[in-house]
């Protein structure tokens, strides 16, 4: 049953959940990052980071699993991408950092111009983080040069109309997660204003979902005939009305203010437009792990890693979502302003 | 191949970057996992007797180690993608051992870790003491198993065993045992684990000393430089025990790390202790030698007249950095030796009930908070500068493990990477130091008060002491 053809689709599946996980949870962090661009009131600011601060750091570890996963179950693709992004890889860590020390020193500083310095930073880094992520995604898919198991482009190949476009998407796409969480999280006048950026960001994400959804098909060939092909084009067909039957619980229930147990909602079906993108991602890209050529077997690690480390996955990840569940119900409800928990 | 692609000079450059990164990365968990512990003994000392003065010292820590921790998070962080960045010949290659251990540190450390973090830092109110000291012990627990994989997996490239070479010269692992418990984990768990312990020992007690030239009285202070005087007077010579039983087992595995430690060029039994040099590859000697005759031998055999190899036993394309490991073990032995003797005054201080009386020694702790830092950095490039030219001992050569990257883009990264990290975390450390700076309070606010730790700063805006530390 486990062997060198079943283990690397296995751990294809737990990198995409891993990866999936990752882009929810830090998703929704960054994205609050990010709507500190249109939200320049220190109080509402100190809400905002207040009602991620216990659980930010959770959620970037999954990025760590993220890259030590792939370098254990698919070294192969970890050295070849690492390489063909440098920059934006470089670039991105720098972000987060500037974002994740922002946290603390937001609260150590000791002036109120220092503190708007670190709100710019925690903007900033968001901001750069979340474009570089996007920028990878579009570099990846639109294909990496290989010789010899090693990446054999150049620094920009990365570069192109798509990748940028897909990094924009990306930082519009968080932001959407990062308006619906504060939906959830907050209340009064500040609940208020993030419904409505939460509206328009609803908008912007479909249309980006329809955009990407049609052009990444031209990219390569294989795409194309996978998506409109038999039994492709049932997928196809479904994931569309996937995103409009969520699209219309999301801005029903966007819309519906004086129903408290209606806050979470829009958050659910932000996140479930996030999975079915990322469904059809998973799909296009399949058997591939590094397009257009390498596949998951190929990038594999031998069958003696990757039992040894699914050992691990198998217990840890459960009880990590265990503790993790736990950690966020002590943190349950709405975050007062003045930094109170209750 | 990829050697082919990337010069000499990138390749300098992206072990440089790596060298910069990864040194700067390691002083903070060191500290963490020296103030996690800590923290945990506070909290049940607190726990255990009720006395307020366990918990002012836990709140007082409990503040720097959310920034010292948050610095460590996201310079690790750095590390995680810097090892594909920069060396995918390696990742591709050694992948398939180093990756499952870094998964591992992953799922079992990190994860307890953040999890946990949260309901310390946040959550005394929410959870009650007891719970809220089960986030604390699971913390500092989070802590050494992080240390215990990430250590497997040097202590590997050190001294690899339990694989084989298959295609594409991938190690394929064969017995995870044997890789995980390779010869010098063992060495180098205990002696990094206490280094770390060490480290924070001079940096709380450099605090408490600091505290006391001003207010003698404060017993939080007291408490903070006593706790740390223990420490340092017996776990330091404990550290030199270990610390020689690691440098006898380099003798045995990596004999030309050694002669690079040692400045020993030449073969011969009854070997100097070279005390001062300059090593000189050029020349194949040691410049300005000041020796002390068949004590290194002694130290290293354990006889006088025991034979140990020199750097003339191996191909000089074999040899390692020999300045820096020349350099780095003695600066490393030399604060050694500054941490046992304010060990030992302490010691006689006690034994005189002065303790907390002498001026003269609190200035000598008080300018002694670093040393554990730049003890642990100087170590570590004893022990990487002294594995070269190999990134995984004997096997696989640094030079076939960088990636193929070209000179602008490490230099245009290493760049980056230097403002950044001065800027950052250079401000990082400044409001680290101005909360060591303030002074500890009696009865700071009760554990129930509703407002999360994070809110007070030194003295930051959130402060409720603010106006009172400012008052002063
Ligand atoms: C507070 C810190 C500290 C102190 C007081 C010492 N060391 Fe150390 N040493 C370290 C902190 C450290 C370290 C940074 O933690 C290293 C780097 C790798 C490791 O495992 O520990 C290290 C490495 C290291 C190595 C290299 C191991 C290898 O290359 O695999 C040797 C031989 C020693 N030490 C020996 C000593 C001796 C003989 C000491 C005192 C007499 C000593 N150390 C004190
Ligand atoms: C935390 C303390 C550590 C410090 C201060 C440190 C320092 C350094 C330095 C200075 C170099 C460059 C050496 C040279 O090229 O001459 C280096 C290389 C390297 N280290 Fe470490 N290191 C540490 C721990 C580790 C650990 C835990 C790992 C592995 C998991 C590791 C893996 C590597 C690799 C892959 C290289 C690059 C290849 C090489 O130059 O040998 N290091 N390190
Ligand atoms: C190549 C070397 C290394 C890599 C790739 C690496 C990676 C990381 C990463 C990704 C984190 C952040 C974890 C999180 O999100 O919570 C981290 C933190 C940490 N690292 Fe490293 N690390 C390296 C070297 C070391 C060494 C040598 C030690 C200690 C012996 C160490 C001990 C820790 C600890 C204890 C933490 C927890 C965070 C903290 O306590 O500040 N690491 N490391």
């Amino acid at each position: 049953m486990l062997n060198a053809h079943t283990l690397p689709i296995i751990w294809g599946c737990i990198m995409a959940f891993v990866i999936f996980a990752y882009v929810t949870l830090d998703g929704f962090d960054l994205g609050v990052g990010i709507l500190f661009g249109v939200e320049p009131m220190r109080e509402d600011r100190d809400v905002m980071v207040n009602s991620i601060a216990p659980v930010w750091d959770g959620n970037e570890t999954w990025l760590v699993l993220g890259g030590s996963g792939l370098y254990g179950a698919f070294p192969v693709a970890y050295s070849v991408i690492l390489p063909s992004v440098y920059l934006l890889v470089i670039t991105m860590l720098m972000g987060l950092i500037l974002r994740g020390v922002s946290f603390e020193f937001r609260f150590r500083a000791t002036t109120e111009r220092q503190r708007h310095l670190w709100d710019y930073g925690f903007f900033g880094g968001s901001v750069v983080a979340a474009f570089c992520q996007g920028v990878i995604l579009g570099g990846v898919l639109q294909g990496t040069r290989i010789a010899h198991q090693q990446f054999a482009g150049g620094t920009f190949d990365w570069l192109s109309g798509f990748s940028i476009f897909t990094g924009i998407a990306v930082v519009l796409g968080y932001a959407l997660l990062g308006a619906t969480w504060l939906v959830w999280r907050t209340e009064g006048e500040l609940q208020r204003r993030v419904r409505r950026h939460a509206k328009v960001l609803g908008i912007v994400m479909l249309a980006l979902i329809l955009v990407v959804s049609l052009w990444t098909p031209t990219l390569d060939p294989s795409f194309a005939h996978r998506w409109f092909s038999f039994p492709g084009i049932f997928i196809t067909g479904l994931a569309p009305l996937a995103v409009i039957a969520l699209g219309y619980a999301f801005f029903r229930t966007l819309a519906r203010d004086t129903e408290a147990h209606h806050d979470k909602t829009p958050f659910l079906c932000a996140l479930g437009m996030f999975f079915v993108s990322f469904l059809g991602l998973g799909y296009s890209l399949y058997p591939n792990i590094v397009p257009p050529t390498l596949t998951i077997w190929q990038a594999a690690s031998p069958v003696s890693s990757q039992i040894f480390l699914l050992v691990g996955a198998v217990v840890m990840i459960p009880i990590i979502i265990g503790y993790n569940i736990f950690a966020y119900s002590i943190f349950h409800g709405k975050v007062e302003a003045g930094a109170h928990y209750h | 191949m990829q050697s082919a692609i990337t010069s000499p000079l990138a390749l300098n450059l992206a072990r440089s970057q790596f060298g910069f990164t990864i040194a700067f990365h390691i002083m903070f968990p060191a500290f963490s996992i020296g103030l996690a512990s800590y923290l945990a003994v506070l909290e049940l000392m607190w726990l255990k007797t009720q006395n307020q003065v366990y918990l002012d010292a836990y709140k007082y820590w409990l503040k720097i180690f959310a920034v010292v921790f948050a610095i460590g998070v996201v310079s690790g962080l750095v590390m995680a993608y810097e090892v594909g960045a920069n060396w995918s010949g390696y990742s591709n290659k050694a992948g398939p051992i180093l990756g499952p251990l870094l998964a591992y540190e992953t799922l079992t450390a990190f994860f307890l870790e953040a999890g946990f973090l949260g309901i310390m830092l946040f959550g005394l109110k929410r959870v009650g003491p007891r719970l809220h000291f089960a986030a604390t012990a699971l913390v500092s627990i989070g802590t050494l198993i992080s240390a215990s994989w990430i250590l497997s997996a040097n202590s590997w490239m050190q001294t690899p065993q339990g694989y084989t070479i298959g295609p594409h010269g991938v190690f394929v692992p064969v017995n995870w045992w044997k890789i995980i418990f390779n010869p010098t984990f063992p060495y180098e768990w205990l002696h990094m684990v206490t280094a770390a312990y060490l480290a924070t020992a001079f940096a709380v007690g450099a605090v408490g000393a600091f505290h006391l030239l001003r207010h003698k009285d404060n017993p939080v202070s007291r408490l903070m430089l006593s706790m740390a005087m223990w420490m340092a007077a017996i776990v330091a010579p404990i550290q030199g025990l270990i610390g020689d039983s690691a440098g006898r087992e380099v003798w045995k595995s990596q004999p030309a790390k050694l002669a690079a430690m040692e400045g020993d060029f030449h073969t011969r039994a009854g070997q100097a202790l070279h005390l001062f040099g300059w090593p000189d590859r050029a020349l194949g000697r040691l410049l300005y030698d000041l020796k002390v005759p068949d004590l290194g031998s002694l130290i290293i055999t354990h006889s006088m007249h025991g034979t140990v190899q020199g750097l003339d036993a191996f191909p000089e394309k074999n040899w390692p950095v020999l300045v820096t490991t020349f350099w780095g073990f003695r600066i490393m032995v030399g604060l050694w030796a500054v941490m046992v003797a304010v060990g030992l005054y302490s010691l006689w201080l006690r034994y005189r009930r002065r303790l907390y009386e002498a001026r003269r020694f609190h200035r000598i702790v008080a300018s002694c908070g670093p040393i554990g830092f730049i003890t642990i950095i100087a170590g570590w490039t004893v022990t990487e500068t002294g594995r070269q030219p190999w990134t995984v001992y004997g096997v696989l050569r640094t030079a076939q493990s960088v990636s193929p990257l070209s000179v602008g883009e490490v230099l245009w990264s290493f760049g980056i990477i230097i403002v950044l990290y001065c800027v950052v975390f250079g401000t990082g450390i400044r409001y680290i130091l101005a909360m060591m700076a303030r002074e500890p309070q009696t009865g700071e606010p009760e554990p129930s008060g509703d407002k999360p730790l994070r809110t007070y700063g030194p003295q930051g805006l959130h402060d409720p002491d603010a106006t009172v530390n400012s008052a002063e």
